[in-house]
């Protein structure tokens, strides 16, 4: 996008020495990293590649078995400290990451916002050293400004995972999200997925947009312009106002959380109208292919977004999706912290 | 001070004030410009410095300037924001006056102007805001300000909200002779908008503010100047709208004018990268075509002067999250060599530049320099516009290290300025 035209053209021979240091490939050698994933943290799905995603995939579907034993508990992360990190109120990601942490054997510590010092005016990089000198070994850390949690990432030595910033990203969502895909259906490549509902403010949407368009699914966007990002479509989406259009032949319908307070910012509104245009209800649902899966990545507002007939029907796979949450969560875990030896 | 005479010999001499860009001799006696030329009887007592290969022009004047002083001096301090303003080569500068209290009394003014003339090394020119506390409903008092010391009106990074406060505001500054200046965006637009609204924003989860926010605003403020033919200045226009909509008011009235920050010339919104809280700004950063629309309009004359809209901030206001910093980047130290990028790229011819920087701003607000002619003061600067450097933040010598070009490789260095014939700083290598 930007022009050549910003640098100086005119020959400068005295730069050109310090211009650019040939990058030493060597230093990369493959044994170095015998994992398919090569991430020191997990801040966003735009990092990785679609190998790195099959990959994380592949290790979550080996662990859901761990959860379905009576004896839940591997060893695997004995001894390793996993801080949980919640700048913005959250119960289901945070015991997702909880009980994940725990079942790989690791000591998991939750720090939550109301009782920290955040609260008393320290900033989050003051936050993030003082954790960081406690050594921890990881970091799940959720955010409500974009960006936050690469910042943090910046300045700590252990490995960081996102649990949402902003509007920006919630890799774990969109993986637990592909991983309920790919255990249903089979594979991810050709479904036409549609994700309906608030964009703007979602990262659970930007995060799937990326994933699901690097696995080759078709996946479009529903619903009212005022809760799309501007240019969305540029990001690989087909965009849709109406849910009729939007739903043919939809193999996956994902729904999106409407917070309420999007009403007094003149996004919408109002809850009644929105339901009527842009609520799954089993009349819309109707539209998409038989078989379509309905998924909602928590917490549901029934008579919003969603309708209970809908969200506890057949097609349902929303209990499905938290299950697959502890699973993706425990396999990135134990790829990051096995992936840290090689940073060491 | 030197009183010493001094002729500099040889230097390459752009001054748009007297259509000037050639190859001569400048003499410096009392303070002034004693001469300019081929000198070739030299006073016995004068000492000389050659400029060969070198290039001499009037010391740029920058136009919009914040300064922590008073209220924040822990970011800048008249005195700290001169020594930046010098070694960028800006001779005089115009401090906003978004200070904490707000300029907006006489005493104040008063304040400021003695506080520049005891610490500054740079001329200080003192604005005041055209409302009492910048809350955009009471007017101040444009002529005791005036007197005072005041040479121009303006919200600093604010717009005014309502159109009639404007129009009386611009109605009767006219019978001063004062400028009107406002920064162009509606705050409701752009809600909490931290970058530019568009496809970066949309990916990184930002919220984005839309380049209507700028020229609505705009256009609105325009329609009022038109309506009172008052002097109105637009502080800072970042979109290729905003250059469409003013040319043919400027056109219509002469007194209507304004002014581009060096960011929105030489960046844009992909360089903000990683949520780089350097490059948050107020206008934000815009995409690539605006920014080679912004140069154009610089080229033709339809924007009038660059600034560098140096607005410091300390660590604490910028370490934060993209959406959670304050917006602002420092730019006296950057400027000239920042604009030179715009004449080695051959895209703004090398007396444009100068008269954006120099020259015209002088005019537009009726201060001393700006100019090389016979008999003014000797503020200018000797350059060299092939010197390459890079930005370092150990070498910036304000108070406050956010600049957005961090590690950026220039072409062009400021060797000497000299403010009043005496030489305020001098680049050691």
């Amino acid at each position: 996008m930007q022009s050549t035209k910003r640098n100086c053209n005119r020959p400068c021979t005295r730069l050109h020495n310090l211009s650019r240091m040939p990058i030493d490939l060597h230093l990369m050698d493959s044994k170095n990293f015998p994992k398919a994933f090569n991430q020191k943290h997990l801040l966003g799905i735009a990092e990785l590649s679609p190998l790195e995603i099959q990959y994380l995939l592949d290790r979550a579907d080996d662990a859901v078995s761990v959860s379905r034993q009576l004896e839940k508990k591997k060893n695997v992360l004995r001894g390793r400290t996993q801080i949980n990190l919640f700048f913005e109120a959250s119960t289901r990601t945070q015991s997702s990451f909880e009980l994940a942490g725990k079942r790989l054997g690791a000591d998991v510590m939750n720090m939550s916002v109301g009782s920290s010092s955040v609260k008393k005016g320290e900033t989050l990089i003051d936050t993030a050293m003082t954790l960081n000198a406690m050594q921890p070994d990881l970091l799940v850390v959720r955010h409500q400004s974009a960006g936050a949690v690469e910042l943090l990432a910046n300045k700590v030595g252990c490995s960081v995972i996102n649990a949402g910033d902003g509007a920006h990203e919630h890799p774990t969502q969109a993986l637990l999200d592909a991983l309920t895909i790919q255990r249903n259906k089979g594979t991810i490549a050709g479904l036409v997925v549609a994700i309906c509902g608030d964009v703007l403010h979602s990262r659970v949407a930007r995060s799937n947009i990326i994933l699901l368009n690097a696995l080759g699914a078709e996946v479009r966007v529903i619903g009212p312009s005022t809760l799309l990002p501007a240019r969305i479509e540029e990001l690989g989406v087909a965009v849709f106002h109406n849910m009729e259009n939007g739903l043919k032949d939809a193999d996956i319908v994902m729904m999106l959380r409407l917070q309420r307070e999007r009403m007094s910012g003149a996004l919408v509104p109002s809850v009644r109208e929105y339901f009527r245009y842009f609520g799954l209800d089993a009349a819309k649902l109707r539209h998409a292919n038989p078989e379509a899966l309905v998924m909602h990545p928590g917490p549901m507002n029934r008579g919003v977004e969603i309708a209970s007939e809908v969200a506890d029907g057949p097609q349902s796979v929303i209990e499905t999706q938290v299950e697959m949450g502890v699973a993706v969560r425990m396999a990135v875990i134990e790829t990051l912290l096995e992936t840290r030896g090689n940073y060491e | 001070m030197n009183n010493r005479p001094i002729i500099l010999r040889g230097g390459h001499v752009v001054d748009p004030s007297q259509n000037l860009d050639a190859k001569c001799d400048i003499l410096i006696a009392d303070g002034k410009i004693g001469a300019i030329g081929n000198i070739s009887e030299k006073p016995d007592d004068a000492s000389t410095i050659n400029c060969n290969g070198k290039h001499v022009f009037p010391g740029l004047i920058d136009a919009r300037v914040f300064v922590g002083e008073p209220g924040g001096e822990h970011r800048e301090t008249i005195a700290s924001a001169s020594k930046a303003a010098v070694k960028g080569g800006i001779t005089g500068f115009i401090m906003m006056p978004e200070t904490d209290p707000v300029i907006d009394d006489v005493a104040l003014v008063d304040f400021v102007r003695r506080a520049a003339r005891d610490d500054a090394i740079a001329r200080v020119y003192p604005s005041a805001s055209i409302t009492r506390g910048f809350e955009g409903t009471e007017l101040t008092e444009f002529g005791l300000l005036q007197e005072a010391g005041a040479i121009l009106l303006t919200e600093g990074k604010r717009s005014i909200q309502s159109s009639l406060v404007l129009r009386r505001a611009l109605t009767y500054a006219k019978d001063f002779g004062l400028v009107v200046s406002t920064e162009t965006f509606d705050p409701y637009l752009s809600e909490n908008g931290v970058m530019n609204e568009g496809l970066i924003a949309s990916h990184m989860g930002l919220p984005g503010i839309p380049r209507e926010a700028e020229i609505i605003m705009l256009e609105r403020d325009l329609r009022l100047a038109a309506l009172t033919g008052g002097n109105y200045h637009a502080a800072n226009i970042s979109t290729s709208d905003s250059a469409e909509a003013i040319a043919p008011y400027k056109e219509a009235n002469p007194n209507i004018t304004c002014a581009v920050s060096i960011n929105h010339l030489t960046l844009n919104e992909n360089d903000i990268g990683r949520y780089r809280t350097f490059l948050r700004l107020q206008p934000p950063l815009r995409n690539e075509t605006d920014r080679n629309a912004m140069i154009s309009a610089l080229a033709d004359g339809t924007i009038d002067i660059i600034v560098s809209s140096h607005d410091p901030q300390d660590v604490d206001e910028k370490r934060h999250p993209f959406s959670e910093a304050a917006d602002g980047a420092i730019g006296m130290e950057t400027l000239f060599a920042a604009a030179m990028r715009l004449y080695h790229n051959e895209e703004v011819p090398l007396a444009r530049l100068i008269d954006a920087l120099s020259t015209r701003p002088a005019r537009i607000f009726g201060l001393d320099g700006g100019s090389l002619a016979v008999g003014k003061a000797a503020d200018l600067i000797i350059t060299d516009l092939d010197d390459p450097w890079i930005v370092r933040e150990s070498d910036i010598v304000s108070k406050s290290k956010n600049t957005p070009y961090e590690k950026e490789k220039f072409s062009g260095r400021v060797l000497q300025t000299f403010v009043n014939g005496e030489c305020v700083y001098a680049y050691e290598t």
